[in-house]
């Protein structure tokens, strides 16, 4: 019984992750008195620019649709004992086969190019997930590792492909041609407008209704299939997989290209959602936001959607507040997210344990002495 | 084991005890764990504290070494209350503990390890060199010699619990509480911790032995308390108590120490190895060309000390393990030749109860339902569709639970919630449940309590009853000769020897296990 005591579910889900999120605005509002604004005018900013307006909401959720889509990649990897650093990489290369399916294939019909494109996506992803995956696999390379490395690879690949291959002839900035018409995701106000409510016009796009079927995919998946029930056995004991007669190295691959096809759906939303054409970077460091969002979402796929809004409310709330305070510029809203991430990801366990002895004094009916 | 007259008291009968407990009460959540618990353990003497699995005892303990804050109660120490809410303040007081799973660093030395926490200053030098001469003179007057510059992994398990025992002498312990300090011993090094135990209690030091066997308790302590559903129901003077008697006390019923059986009916042969060899990694012969036959109808019990090529064997039938030479024929199929993993085993009808339940048989995170399934979360009755039948899984393990005795009955609880005998039960239901023609079974009973084992051993004869064919891997000889209808001996990969229960003596097996083959000794 030596096992540290639990904490209350409600407090292990709820009050945990509140706490760490008030230490990381606690410490960035010194940085913004610091800098000669007050804090609470700047996070009030922050919280009506992101979910005061409907534009806010609009790009609040547009950013998260990346975030859940990333966060859930790390999170099937992680159920199965892996870290996936790689989401990065992955949602870049996925991107890739979302904008050819899109350049090439995009004058075909809505209904035909939509599933086309969400498989290329998926392919183009797990392929990249897949080297790492085999390597760890079958040569034991850690996959943390080579994850990290296949990122860089991912990128200098895209410059090369987008400025000597993809580029748009006659000009300097190294992006494709823009999809047709039949190549882009509806928009949520163009949605909601069929079905007669007007909202303001944002990026926000039927990906983000694509990123929630993903979720609850995840969850039946996990949960509910035998298959994310023998990638749970193999990434809790692996010996315990072996004697049940599940293959740990088949686990591995298997989960590295789940876990690759769902960073692929990043490029649903940022190309076909948004910017409708391949252009450099555009997971713009979705991937790495998505481990912070799945360890701050506990893995589970309806944590990650709450903190992939949070996330996403971060995004948006940060941008305005670059936009309307002067002296917090956009690296300071880097910093702000940093230490969200920071408290909530790599720290977030810092005040587990006094959190546990106060329940364990409360429960015991001691008090504190 | 065999007993020694009490020590003479080394202390005044009006000294206070070393370590007094005064209705110490501990509750998590639901479960009363501890419920009033008053007893006192005088020094210079070895006071046992027994129950079954779930009874409180390690509760108690980690209380008494700081890991748990009690609800209420008092710890006395020599006679003064003290404050324990750490193991550094249960330290501090002269508590010192040996865990069942030792808190070694394996790659330090003995010498490092002892001083690990207790350096004495930024340099190691000057700390080394005092307890080098320090842990001498330990040695020298407790018996307790170990290599001081060894590296911890190198040493064999009854060294490093020797080198447990000696961190916490040289913290200053007068009170020292062994957790199932015999669990991983084998029956020699088990006697061997005892004769240490008793040159400590001729010091004057308190020893508390928390354990469920009766053979220790009757060998070596001098008072008893039996813990049941975290109370005391007991408190008795050694020597004026019998095993039959602590058994009733420990499970509130008399219990059979002895499962009765019948001569075994053996039938057709159901699994034979021919000159099966495993390498490990560095290609070294773990078991060299074994051969033996299973019959349907008998338990075939493979003794030797641990480390022998048991557990290798074991493995390598059940398909955990790969051989590199040799044959398994069972149900018309060479599985070494196949290749066959455990799940195709498992389909032909050999199920295997792992030997280290925790690292291998169960998912300690998962719930009892989900680890009621595990090997066979394939099958069609668990599954509709592409999805789980959560439904079935959990009636199914409800059903096991109430068949095999397992509590608390919830399917949905953590494993790792489960006493030791509990789990075992439900991995043991879970491989019967599947009807297998061969059950392959390590160490059935390793920390599982006395009701547990009566219930386990019983549930091995029936199937054994029932036609099927049992190999049983255990390092208690008490439990092979309980149980097995013959035996093998194992030593150094190979086997020894083989003798028909009847012929087996203790004495015998011992003689094979230390390496003397069947042909020479007459």
């Amino acid at each position: 019984m030596s096992a540290p005591a639990k904490l209350p579910r409600w407090a292990e889900l709820g009050l945990l992750p509140l706490i760490n999120l008030g230490v990381a605005l606690v410490v960035a509002g010194v940085i913004i008195k610091i800098l000669g604004e007050s804090p609470l005018a700047a996070f009030k900013l922050m919280a009506t620019g992101a979910l005061g307006t409907q534009e806010g909401i609009g790009y609040t959720l547009y950013y998260a649709t990346n975030f859940i889509f990333t966060g859930l990649a790390v999170a099937v990897a992680y159920h199965a004992g892996l870290f996936n650093i790689g989401a990065e990489g992955q949602a870049y290369i996925g991107g890739l086969g979302t904008g050819l399916v899109c350049l090439y294939l995009g004058t075909w019909p809505f209904g035909v190019v939509l599933p086309l494109a969400v498989l290329a996506g998926a392919i183009f992803g797990a392929a990249w997930a897949f080297i790492p995956a085999w390597l760890q696999a079958r040569r034991g390379s850690h996959i943390v590792i080579t994850t990290i490395m296949f990122n860089f690879i991912a990128a200098a690949l895209m410059t090369y492909l987008l400025v000597n291959v993809l580029i748009k002839p006659g000009q300097q900035s190294p992006e494709t041609r823009e999809f047709s018409a039949n190549a882009v995701m509806p928009a949520a106000h163009e949605l909601l407008a069929k079905i007669g409510i007007t909202v303001v016009a944002t990026p926000l796009n039927l990906a983000f209704g694509l990123a929630l079927v993903a979720a609850a995919g995840v969850w039946i998946f996990i949960w509910r299939t035998r298959w994310g029930f023998a990638l749970r056995v193999a990434g809790a004991n692996s010996a315990a997989a072996v004697y049940a007669g599940i293959s740990p190295p088949r686990i591995i691959v298997g989960a590295m290209l789940i876990s690759g096809a769902l960073a692929g759906g990043l490029g649903l939303n940022e190309l076909m959602g948004s910017q409708h054409r391949i252009l450099m970077d555009f997971p713009s460091g979705a991937g790495f936001v998505g481990i912070a969002v799945a360890l701050m979402g506990r893995n589970h796929p309806v944590g990650i959607v709450v903190a992939a809004v949070l996330f996403g409310a971060l995004y948006q709330g940060g941008s305005q507040l670059s936009f309307d305070l002067p002296k917090i510029n956009r690296d300071m809203v880097v910093v702000i997210q940093g230490l969200v991430i920071l408290l909530c990801g790599a720290m977030e366990n810092v005040f587990r344990a006094p959190l546990t002895a106060l329940f364990a004094r409360v429960r015991s009916g001691r008090g504190i002495e | 084991m065999s007993k020694e007259p009490a020590a003479p008291p080394s202390t005044p009968p009006d000294a206070p005890p070393a370590l007094e407990l005064r209705g110490i009460d501990k509750r998590f959540g639901a479960v009363h764990a501890n419920r009033a618990i008053t007893f006192a353990v005088a020094a210079g003497s070895i006071h046992g504290l027994i129950g079954e699995n779930g009874a409180g005892k390690s509760t108690l303990m980690n209380i008494v070494y700081g890991f748990h804050r009690a609800d209420a109660g008092e710890i006395r120490v020599q006679g003064r209350a003290v404050e324990i809410g750490s193991p550094q303040q249960a330290i501090a007081a002269g508590i010192g503990m040996v865990h069942q799973h030792f808190m070694l660093v394996e790659n330090f030395t003995v010498l490092e390890n002892v001083v690990l926490g207790v350096e004495g200053g930024a340099l190691l030098a000057g700390g080394l060199a005092a307890a080098r001469a320090e842990l001498g003179r330990l040695a020298r007057d407790n018996g307790l010699e170990v290599p001081l510059d060894a590296v911890v992994s190198e040493l064999s398990v009854g060294l490093q619990q020797r080198v447990e025992i000696l961190k916490a002498l040289y913290r200053g312990a007068e009170v020292l509480i062994l957790d199932e300090p015999t669990a991983v011993l084998t029956p020699h090094e088990a006697d061997q911790l005892f004769a240490m135990l008793r040159r400590l209690r001729a010091q004057g030091k308190a020893v508390i032995l928390v354990t469920h066997k009766l053979r220790e308790i009757m060998a070596v302590t001098d008072r008893v308390t039996v813990m049941k559903q975290g109370a005391v129901v007991a408190e008795v003077a050694t020597r004026e108590t019998s095993p039959r008697g602590l058994a009733e006390h420990m499970v509130g019923r008399a219990v059979l120490l002895q499962v009765e059986k019948r001569p075994a009916q053996p039938g057709a042969e159901l699994l034979s190895v021919k000159a099966l060899e495993v390498r490990d990694r560095l290609g070294v012969a773990r078991l060299k060309s074994v051969s033996f036959n299973l019959r349907a109808g008998e338990i075939v019990g493979i003794a030797g000390v641990a480390g022998n090529g048991q557990s290798e064997l074991l493995e390598a039938l059940a398909g955990t393990r790969a051989a590199s030479r040799g044959e398994i024929s069972f149900g018309g199929r060479d599985l070494v030749r196949e290749q066959l993993d455990p799940r195709a085993r498992r389909a032909l009808g050999l199920a295997h109860v792992p030997e280290d339940r925790l690292r291998m048989g169960v998912v300690a995170g998962f719930s009892a339902a989900d680890n009621a399934i595990l090997g066979y979360h394939d099958a069609a009755r668990f599954n509709r569709g592409g999805l789980r039948d959560e439904a079935a899984i959990r009636a199914a393990c409800a059903a096991k639970m109430a068949e095999f005795d397992v509590r608390p009955p919830q399917p949905e609880l953590r494993l790792a919630a489960f006493s030791g005998g509990n789990q075992q039960k439900l991995v043991l239901a879970r491989e019967i449940d599947a009807d297998p023609q061969v059950l392959l079974i390590g160490q059935p009973t390793r920390g599982v309590d006395i009701g547990a084992i009566e219930f386990i051993h019983k549930r091995l004869i029936a199937l054994r009853d029932a036609g099927k064919a049992l190999l049983l891997v255990s390092v208690e000889l008490d439990e092979i000769l309980a149980l097995a209808d013959r035996i093998l001996v194992m030593n150094g990969g190979e086997i020894i020897g083989e003798l028909a229960r009847a012929d087996a003596t203790e004495e015998k097996i011992g003689l094979m296990m230390a390496g003397v083959r069947a042909e020479v000794s007459p």
